[in-house]
């Protein structure tokens, strides 16, 4: 039909990102062994029981097989074609933000990240990660004063040891699934908070991953730690230029939430997704999970997924505290040949404990959108209660939706809702907004805004104009 | 038949229009000419092509021009976008409004009353302003503020939904309005709130085209010509007293002008 053609005009998605940062970067060798992680280690002068557990995770993962389950088709990854270090050259020791190399800032810039004193964004404290390092963080001394740790992952190995040593790898282990097991040998910076015992968090604190090197993969590495009646709200934000070869990224994120505390994160995840034949693009495969230990915990996951050619990612929610709460609000764009396979899992250990789920895919072009989750009520769970609800928009006639929701229940005293649904673009939709002067593109972006109204209402709220924007964006171009 | 208004410039001239959806004639040369403060009522069976007009006027892209001109304000505006058409004033009220899942009633008629007020250059209006306005318009439908932060149109009852289409009309203040059987479905209360309003809106300087069925609606807004359409074209054209003729005699009494034709 004419107007399916039309729909394809319109969500031609231009990259406003895909730029390089041309600086000087040291990089290790090709290719993945022991000799690697120990390189990796000793660059980043970390204590002993950080290398054992890399070592440890790199021997799982040689034993481990690349899990093909996902509703994704992509040629092999060759993991010794990859770099797994690579850092902007700049002084030994920065102590202010004065000594970061200014194209590193400019790149920053650039991106609507500025870090400087006087540009700082001021109501959120950001950490900006550039290929494998953390680059600046801002806020610290302002969040020092509550007591708040925000840093790179590699410092608070460095200054706060026993934390790590103590909750690393125990959210998500390292023997999890391939991917993390490979994030656990490799990994190279991420960030670092911890909200002590009754503190809420004065500011919401943000991670910007920037992707500059083609060749070498991104292997970040994230821990909160939300102590007692705490709180926290945490935003990440990720782009990457654009290359005719695909990069790697594998991330692991952890949250741990004691009594009474809450965790807030949402992502708004645009790497570059490729172009219209498919060439080049992000490799996301990325393990995200979260441990609602203490007694009426919340972990709240809220994504917008709109980058990345292969996207495998399920952020989840262990429900082990009594009614504690587990969130998950998703909206995924996929376009062109993107491919997405990403959902939840939501495991209900102790009782009265309640989870959420709301998945909007989108899948436009030749693209494949696949809704997975898990929620399972355990032995313990009893008067749990989950409710999920997964719907899929499809824009043109050569996308796909799938929706793959596995329940497990071994708690006859607990609740679960399902619901799902599948709709399209309407010709006669489009007709009657256009009829009332609203121009074609606005017409499709003010639909998939629609489509998405209930998530975007869970995320913060310049996150939430931001992914407006985003996904207006995505879908912009010539109406032909 | 235009005597009566030559001082002025018509608003709509359909000269001669035949349109086609994938390749099936449905309008064989229809011609119409509307003038300032003129209300036309157009009657005739189901499939005659009275809702296709009115959609090929308002841009509808599953039909293509075949033949003739539709002009607005004297400006040829067969190739102009729907979102041209209403921004420069012209208002189709649907048969059947559509319902838009998740997009607030409020935001879509605050964005396209905006849409049409930035053609007119006059100033756009912000989230405050705007509730000022409609405030004061859903007075005409006697709509409650409620369907404002509803979803457009979803859930709402075939009552709410032509009110909420005659909502749209104040808004946007067209300069014609097709109003497409907004009637039916309606019970006697809510057609004469329609009706009011559909008064209450048009003035002096507008136009309005009513396709409809039935002559309750004609009761209540007194057309100056009524024209008959079977088969893709006008067969009849005559003041409001061939409605009720029409009424009396039904449409088998039209088939006859067809043979006369």
């Amino acid at each position: 039909m004419v107007n399916e053609n039309l729909v394809k005009d319109v969500v031609k998605e231009p990259y406003k990102y895909g730029f390089v940062t041309d600086i000087e970067t040291e990089k290790i060798e090709k290719g993945l062994n022991e000799d690697i992680i120990k390189l990796i280690s000793q660059k980043k002068e970390e204590p002993k029981f950080l290398l054992d557990f890399r070592l440890k995770a790199f021997k799982k993962w040689q034993k481990m097989k690349e899990p093909d389950w996902a509703e994704l088709g992509y040629k092999k990854i060759d993991y010794q074609d990859i770099i797994y270090y690579s850092a902007p050259k700049q002084k030994e020791k920065i102590s202010s933000l004065d000594e970061v190399d200014p194209k590193l800032l400019e790149t920053f810039d650039k991106l609507g990240i500025p870090l400087t004193e006087q540009k700082k964004l001021t109501n959120v404290a950001v950490d900006a990660v550039f290929d494998s390092v953390s680059i600046a963080t801002t806020f610290r001394e302002e969040l020092a004063e509550h007591g708040v740790i925000f840093c790179s992952i590699s410092e608070a190995v460095k200054n706060h040891a026993d934390l790590i040593e103590k909750y690393l790898g125990t959210v998500v282990p390292a023997s999890d699934n391939y991917f993390a097991a490979l994030n656990s040998a490799v990994f190279s910076d991420g960030s670092f908070v911890y909200i002590p015992k009754g503190v809420s968090c004065p500011m919401d604190l943000s991670s910007y991953f920037r992707i500059n090197s083609g060749d070498s993969g991104q292997f970040e590495r994230t821990l909160i730690i939300a102590e007692e009646s705490s709180s926290v709200s945490y935003l990440e934000g990720c782009t990457a230029p654009m290359f005719d070869t695909n990069t790697l990224h594998a991330a692991v994120v952890e949250l741990i939430a004691l009594d009474d505390a809450s965790i807030k994160y949402s992502t708004v995840q645009n790497w570059y997704a490729g172009d219209e034949e498919g060439i080049g693009g992000i490799f996301n495969f990325v393990t995200k999970r979260g441990k609602c230990l203490g007694k009426r915990s919340k972990i709240s996951w809220s994504q917008v997924e709109t980058g990345s050619a292969i996207t495998w990612k399920y952020p989840s929610c262990l429900l082990l505290g009594e009614e504690s709460v587990g969130e998950f609000y998703s909206v995924a764009l996929t376009n062109n040949l993107q491919q997405a396979d990403t959902g939840t899992k939501m495991i209900h250990i102790g009782p009265k404990t309640k989870s959420t789920i709301v998945s909007k895919g989108i899948s436009a072009g030749n693209s494949k959108n696949s809704y997975r989750g898990l929620v399972k009520m355990g032995t313990k769970a009893t008067g749990s209660r989950n409710y999920s609800q997964c719907d899929s928009m499809l824009i043109g006639d050569q996308a796909s939706a799938n929706t793959f929701p596995y329940i497990k229940s071994q708690q006859p005293n607990s609740e679960i809702e399902h619901e799902a649904s599948t709709c399209r673009i309407s010709e006669d939709q489009l007709f009657y907004l256009q009829s009332r002067g609203i121009e074609f593109e606005e017409a499709v972006s003010m639909m998939v805004s629609g489509f998405c109204r209930d998530v975007f209402n869970q995320l913060p709220m310049e996150f939430a104009a931001e992914a407006d924007k985003l996904l207006a964006l995505k879908l912009e171009g010539s109406v032909g | 038949m235009q005597s009566k208004m030559k001082e002025s410039d018509p608003i709509l001239e359909v000269k001669n229009l035949s349109a086609s959806t994938d390749n099936l004639p449905i309008l064989k040369g229809v011609s119409l000419t509307v003038y300032p403060g003129e209300i036309h009522a157009i009657m005739g069976r189901n499939g005659c092509g009275k809702s296709t007009l009115s959609k090929i006027i308002a841009g509808h892209p599953s039909y293509n021009i075949t033949n003739g001109d539709i002009k607005f304000l004297g400006e040829n505006i067969n190739s102009l976008e729907p979102e041209e058409r209403s921004q420069s004033g012209i208002f189709l009220g649907f048969q059947y409004p559509i319902e838009i899942p998740g997009v607030s009633n409020l935001e879509f008629l605050r964005v396209s009353t905006n849409a049409r007020r930035k053609f007119l250059n006059k100033e756009e209006l912000d989230t405050f302003d705007f509730e000022e306005l409609v405030k004061e318009k859903l007075e005409i439908v006697k709509m409650d503020h409620a369907f404002l932060s509803r979803s457009v149109n979803q859930g709402f009852s075939g009552g709410e939904k032509k009110r909420n289409e005659i909502l749209q009309m104040a808004l946007l203040e067209p300069k014609i309005a097709i109003l497409d059987e907004t009637d039916s479905g309606l019970d006697i209360d809510a057609l004469r709130i329609v009706a009011s309003g559909i008064k209450k809106i048009s003035n002096a300087q507008t136009g309005i085209i009513l396709i409809t069925h039935y002559q309750r609606l004609l009761d209540e807004i007194k057309p100056n010509y009524v024209h008959v359409m079977s088969n893709g074209q006008i067969i009849k054209t005559g003041e409001s007293d061939l409605a009720l003729e029409l009424e009396e005699k039904g449409y088998e009494w039209t088939d006859n002008f067809i043979k006369e034709t």
